[in-house]
C-alpha cells in the first residue's frame, strides 16, 4: 500500500504540533493526530488564543496539517498512514499511594488543573496540594485565581535543593516557571518544602488531610487534596512499535530517531522534560524526518540547555524515599483490580505479580498502578500488547463496513 | 537429594501433576523458567467445559470437572471460579439438532443440560442477536483463572520449584541450559507446547490463538457463550479457523475468541485473525462493537495430530511420563489428567479408562 502523507505525528502537544507544523513548512504531506477533541496536549489544550501557545495553535490552524481529533493510534496499522512516523505521545501524572488515595476528592495536580480549566468551580473551596515540582504551583496559582482557599502547598523536596535550583531559573523564562514564581509569592505562607501528604481522611469523600513537616504531623481540613509526584511517558504505542525503551522512556539519537527505522519520537515521551524541550525536540525530529539535517543541527544546543534544565529539575524533585513507603499494608495499589499493597509486595517482578494478583489487568491496564510498582519497586509492565490506549472494539477492525 | 519425581513445566498440566504425586508421597521438583502458570496456561480463558466429541474426551473433561469442583472449593478467592455454564448456540436447525443430540449424549452420561427455545435463549442472553434457534445450556460448567490454580497447587503440593531452563529431558534425567545433569526417579515432561523442543519426537505442535479482553461491563453476557459449530472448527485438523466463543469474566471484563492457526510460534497479534475472529463474534452480538478493549494477547496450545491429549508413558523414553497435548482443554483437563499420572505411577487402577491418551499409541498409528 502507497502511503497516502510523507509523515504521520501521533499526538498533538507541543511536542507533536511543533513536529508537523515544521515539517509541512517543509513541503511534506502530514497528517496529526491525537485522542483529545482538541489539539493543544496537557498545557495548551483549550488555550487557543494567548502568547506562544498561540503562535503555535495558529501556524497549526493555518497550515496544510491535516488534523484528526478524537483518534487515537492503538496499533501497529498506524505505520501505514504514512512514510515516517514522529511519535509525541507525551506523559501522564505519576501517582504514589498513600492511605486515601483513591478517596474521592483526591486528584492529581494536572487532573485539577484541567479540571479547572474545564468549568470546575473551585471558588471558596478548601484545596490541599501535596508533592514535587513547579507544577504544584502552577496548579495552586489557577486555583487560587479562580477562588479557591488554597490552604497548604506542601512540597516534599527540602530546601536546599530548592534554593539551588531556583536560583537558576532565571536562565529559563518558561511559563510553567512564570506561572510557579507568581504562585510562589501569592501563597507566602502556604508553601511549605520538606513537607509531604501521610494520608487523607474522609466516609465518602475527602473531608482532611494529614501532613507532616519538620518531624510534626498534623490534620488540615479540606475537601479537595491534589497531589502530584512527577510524570511519566505514555512509551505504550512506542513500545508496541517494537522502539527502544530504557528507564521508562524512549530512546532516540541526534535526530530524534528511535531504534526502529522511520519512527522517531520527541517531547516528554523520550524523558520529562517539559514545554519548551518538547516543542525543540519536535522541530528536530521534524526537520531531520524531511531531510534538513543542517537546520536541524542548529537547534541542538537549545535542545541540550533544555535536557539539562530537565535533568535539573527531576534531580530536585525526585521523590524522597519517605514518600516512597506511605501506603499500609491495605492501601490500594491496582484501583482497577482493588489490589492492596500487602498482596503486591510479596512478588519480585511484573509478570508473576500479575499473574498472582490480576494486578495490572484491568482497565487501566498497567498505566496507573505499574508506574506506581515502578516507581516503588523498580518494576512494571513489559509486555505491550494492542490497543495502546483503550479504544471501541470497532477500532481494532478495518474502517470497511461491519 | 534425588527426587522422586521431576516434571518439567508450571502450567496447570505441571501444576496438577505435582500436586497429584505429591499425594502419594513422592518428592517432588518442578522445573519451569517463566511464572508459575505462565504459559498457555496464562494465555488461556480458563473455561471449564465438558465435551463430547468422543467418549473419550468426554470421560476425561467430566472426571476432571468433577476433580474441579474440589479443587477450587479448597482454592483462594483469587482463582475467581464461577458456575457461569456454559451456553452452545444454534444459528440454524441444523445446529438445533445437534443442541438436541448434545442434550440427549448429557442425559445418558447424568450430566444436567437444558434446552432453549428462541424466546428462552432471548430471555437469557438478550445481547444475543435475533433470529438465532435456540440453544443448550450446560450448567456445571464454569471458568476460572488459571494462573492462580497453578500457583496454589505448586504451594499447596509442597513441590520443591526450581526456575531453571531444561535444555534436554531425558529418560530420568533433565539436564539444564547451564549443563547441570539432574537425576530423578521418574520425569514428566509437561512443558506444554514446548514438550518436542526438550523431548525430540513427541508430535506436539503449538496452534496458536488469540483473545480480546474488554474493560467491564457486568451482565453484558451471564454464560460462557459458544457457538454449535465450534467442535467442528476447532478439530479441522489443520489451517486457520475462528469460532464465537465469549465469556462474562466475574469482575464484569468481557473475554472474546477464539482462533486457531496452525504452526505459528510467534507471539505477535495477527490482524487478519483477529479481525476474523471479532466478526464473528460480532454477528452474534451486534452490540460488541461498542464495547472498549483494553488488550489482545495471544497463546500457544499443544496440538497433537489426533487431537488427543497424550497422557502416560513414552515408550521412546523409559522412566519419561507426558502430560501434555490438551490443545484448548489443557485447562479443563488438567485435574484428571494429575491424577492419571498418579494412577499409572502408583499402578492402581485409573480414574477412568484412559487409553485413548496413552502415548504408546504414537508407535502404532
Ligand atoms: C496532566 C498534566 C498537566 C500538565 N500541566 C502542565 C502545565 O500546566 N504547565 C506545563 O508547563 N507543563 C504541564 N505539564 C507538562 C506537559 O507534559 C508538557 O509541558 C507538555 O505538554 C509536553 O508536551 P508533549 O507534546 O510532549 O506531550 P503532551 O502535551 O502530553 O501531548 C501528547 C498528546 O498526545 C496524545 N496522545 C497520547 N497517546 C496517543 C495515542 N496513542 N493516539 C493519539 N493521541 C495520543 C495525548 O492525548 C496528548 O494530547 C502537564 C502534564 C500533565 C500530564
Ligand atoms: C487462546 C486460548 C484459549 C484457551 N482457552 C481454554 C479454555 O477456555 N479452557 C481450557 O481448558 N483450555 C483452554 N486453552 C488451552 C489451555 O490454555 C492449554 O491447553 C493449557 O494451558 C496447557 O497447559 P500446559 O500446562 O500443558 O502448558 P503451559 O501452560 O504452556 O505450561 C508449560 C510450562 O512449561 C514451561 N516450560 C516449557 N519448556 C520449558 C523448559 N525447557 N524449561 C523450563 N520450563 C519450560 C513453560 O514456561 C510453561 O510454563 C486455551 C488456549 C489458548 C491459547
Amino acid at each position: 500500500m502507497s502511503a497516502p502523507f510523507d509523515i504521520t505525528v501521533v499526538g498533538a502537544g507541543p511536542a507533536g504540533i511543533a513536529a508537523a507544523v515544521t515539517a509541512v513548512e517543509s513541503g511534506a504531506r502530514v497528517l496529526l493526530i491525537d485522542d483529545n477533541p482538541r489539539p493543544g496536549g496537557q498545557i495548551w489544550r483549550g488555550d487557543w488564543n494567548s502568547g506562544r501557545e498561540g503562535d503555535w495553535l495558529n501556524r497549526l490552524a493555518a497550515s496544510h496539517v491535516q488534523l484528526e481529533t478524537s483518534t487515537a493510534a492503538i496499533d501497529e496499522r498506524i505505520l501505514d498512514k504514512g512514510r515516517k512516523l514522529i511519535l509525541a505521545t507525551g506523559a501522564r501524572e505519576l501517582f504514589l499511594p498513600f492511605p486515601g488515595w483513591t478517596l474521592p476528592g483526591v486528584t492529581g495536580v494536572g487532573g485539577l488543573q484541567a479540571l479547572i480549566k474545564g468549568g470546575f468551580d473551585v471558588a471558596n473551596k478548601r484545596i490541599v496540594l501535596a508533592g514535587s515540582g513547579p507544577l504544584l504551583l502552577a496548579c495552586a496559582s489557577l486555583a487560587r485565581e479562580k477562588g479557591a482557599s488554597v490552604m497548604l502547598v506542601a512540597e516534599q523536596s527540602d530546601s536546599a535543593h530548592l534554593r539551588g535550583f531556583t536560583a537558576s531559573l532565571w536562565r529559563h523564562p518558561g511559563k510553567l516557571i512564570e506561572g510557579a514564581r507568581l504562585g510562589l509569592s501569592l501563597l507566602g505562607s502556604a508553601y511549605k518544602t520538606n513537607c509531604w501528604v501521610e494520608s487523607a481522611q474522609g466516609r465518602e469523600h475527602v473531608e482532611s488531610v494529614q501532613l507532616r513537616h519538620a518531624g510534626r504531623t498534623w490534620q488540615e481540613r479540606s475537601v479537595l487534596l491534589a497531589t502530584g509526584f512527577g510524570l511519566v511517558p505514555n512509551t505504550e504505542l512506542a513500545a508496541l512499535l517494537g522502539c527502544h525503551v530504557e528507564d521508562g522512556a524512549v530512546h532516540v539519537g541526534d535526530w530524534q530517531q528511535t531504534s526502529r527505522p522511520s519512527i522517531y519520537a520527541a517531547g516528554e515521551l523520550t524523558g520529562i522534560g517539559g514545554v519548551d524541550k518538547s516543542i525543540v525536540e519536535g522541530r528536530i525530529a521534524a526537520l531531520a524526518a524531511t531531510g534538513r539535517e543542517a537546520e536541524a543541527r542548529t537547534l541542538f544546543s537549545d535542545r541540550t540547555t533544555w535536557r539539562e534544565f530537565a535533568a535539573g529539575l527531576l534531580r530536585t524533585f525526585a521523590p524522597r524515599p519517605e514518600v516512597l513507603s506511605l501506603a499500609a499494608a491495605n492501601t490500594p495499589i491496582c484501583r482497577c483490580e482493588d489490589i492492596p499493597l500487602s498482596e503486591v509486595a510479596a512478588h519480585g517482578n511484573w509478570r508473576d505479580l500479575k499473574l498472582a494478583t490480576r494486578c495490572g489487568m484491568g482497565f487501566c491496564q498497567g498505566r496507573i498502578c505499574g508506574s506506581i510498582t515502578r516507581a516503588l519497586y523498580g518494576y512494571g509492565p513489559n509486555s505491550p500488547r494492542p490497543p495502546a490506549v483503550p479504544a471501541p472494539i470497532q477500532a481494532l477492525l478495518e474502517e470497511r463496513e461491519l | 537429594m534425588k527426587p522422586d519425581v521431576l516434571i518439567v513445566g508450571a502450567g496447570i498440566v505441571g501444576s496438577a501433576c505435582a500436586w497429584e504425586l505429591s499425594q502419594l508421597g513422592l518428592r517432588v521438583l518442578v522445573i519451569e523458567d517463566e511464572a508459575v502458570g505462565g504459559g498457555a496456561t496464562a494465555a488461556g480463558m480458563g473455561h471449564l467445559v465438558v465435551l463430547d466429541g468422543s467418549e473419550a474426551e468426554f470421560e476425561l473433561s467430566a472426571a476432571s470437572l468433577r476433580l474441579w469442583d474440589q479443587f477450587v472449593a479448597r482454592m483462594p478467592e483469587g482463582v475467581e471460579y464461577s458456575r457461569c455454564g456454559t451456553l452452545w448456540v444454534a444459528a440454524d436447525q441444523e445446529e438445533m439438532a445437534e443442541a438436541q443430540r448434545k442434550h440427549n449424549f448429557c442425559a445418558a452420561h447424568g450430566v444436567r443440560s437444558e434446552m432453549l427455545d428462541p424466546v428462552q435463549l432471548a430471555e437469557t442472553e438478550p445481547n444475543l442477536c435475533p433470529g438465532l434457534a435456540g440453544g443448550l445450556v450446560l450448567p456445571d460448567d464454569g471458568i476460572l483463572f488459571a494462573p492462580v490454580a497453578a500457583q496454589w497447587m505448586i504451594r499447596d503440593s509442597k513441590a520443591e520449584l526450581l526456575r531453571a531452563t531444561v535444555a534436554r529431558l531425558e529418560g530420568r534425567r533433565a539436564i539444564l541450559a547451564d549443563g547441570t545433569v539432574i537425576e530423578a526417579g521418574i520425569t514428566v515432561n509437561a512443558a506444554g507446547a514446548r514438550a518436542p523442543h526438550i523431548t525430540p519426537g513427541i508430535p506436539v505442535t503449538p496452534r496458536k490463538g488469540q483473545l480480546v479482553i474488554t474493560d467491564r461491563y457486568p451482565g453484558f453476557i451471564r454464560h460462557e457463550i459458544v457457538e454449535l459449530g465450534y467442535l467442528k472448527l476447532a478439530h479441522a485438523a489443520s489451517g486457520e479457523s475462528v469460532a464465537f466463543n465469549v465469556q462474562p469474566r466475574k469482575n464484569g471484563q468481557v473475554l472474546v475468541g477464539s482462533s486457531r492457526q496452525h504452526g505459528v510460534k510467534t507471539h505477535e497479534i495477527d490482524r487478519h485473525m483477529l479481525e476474523r475472529m471479532l466478526r464473528r463474534a460480532i454477528e452474534y452480538l451486534p452490540a460488541l462493537p461498542q464495547l472498549a478493549a483494553i488488550r489482545c494477547w495471544t497463546g500457544l496450545r499443544p496440538a497433537t495430530p489426533d487431537g488427543r491429549a497424550l497422557v502416560g508413558p513414552w515408550p521412546a523414553q523409559p522412566g519419561m511420563y507426558l502430560a501434555t497435548g490438551h490443545e484448548g482443554l489443557g485447562i479443563t483437563a488438567a485435574t484428571a489428567t494429575g491424577r492419571l499420572i498418579a494412577d499409572y505411577v502408583a499402578n492402581r487402577p485409573p480414574i477412568f479408562d484412559a487409553t485413548a491418551f496413552l502415548p504408546e499409541r504414537c508407535f502404532h498409528a
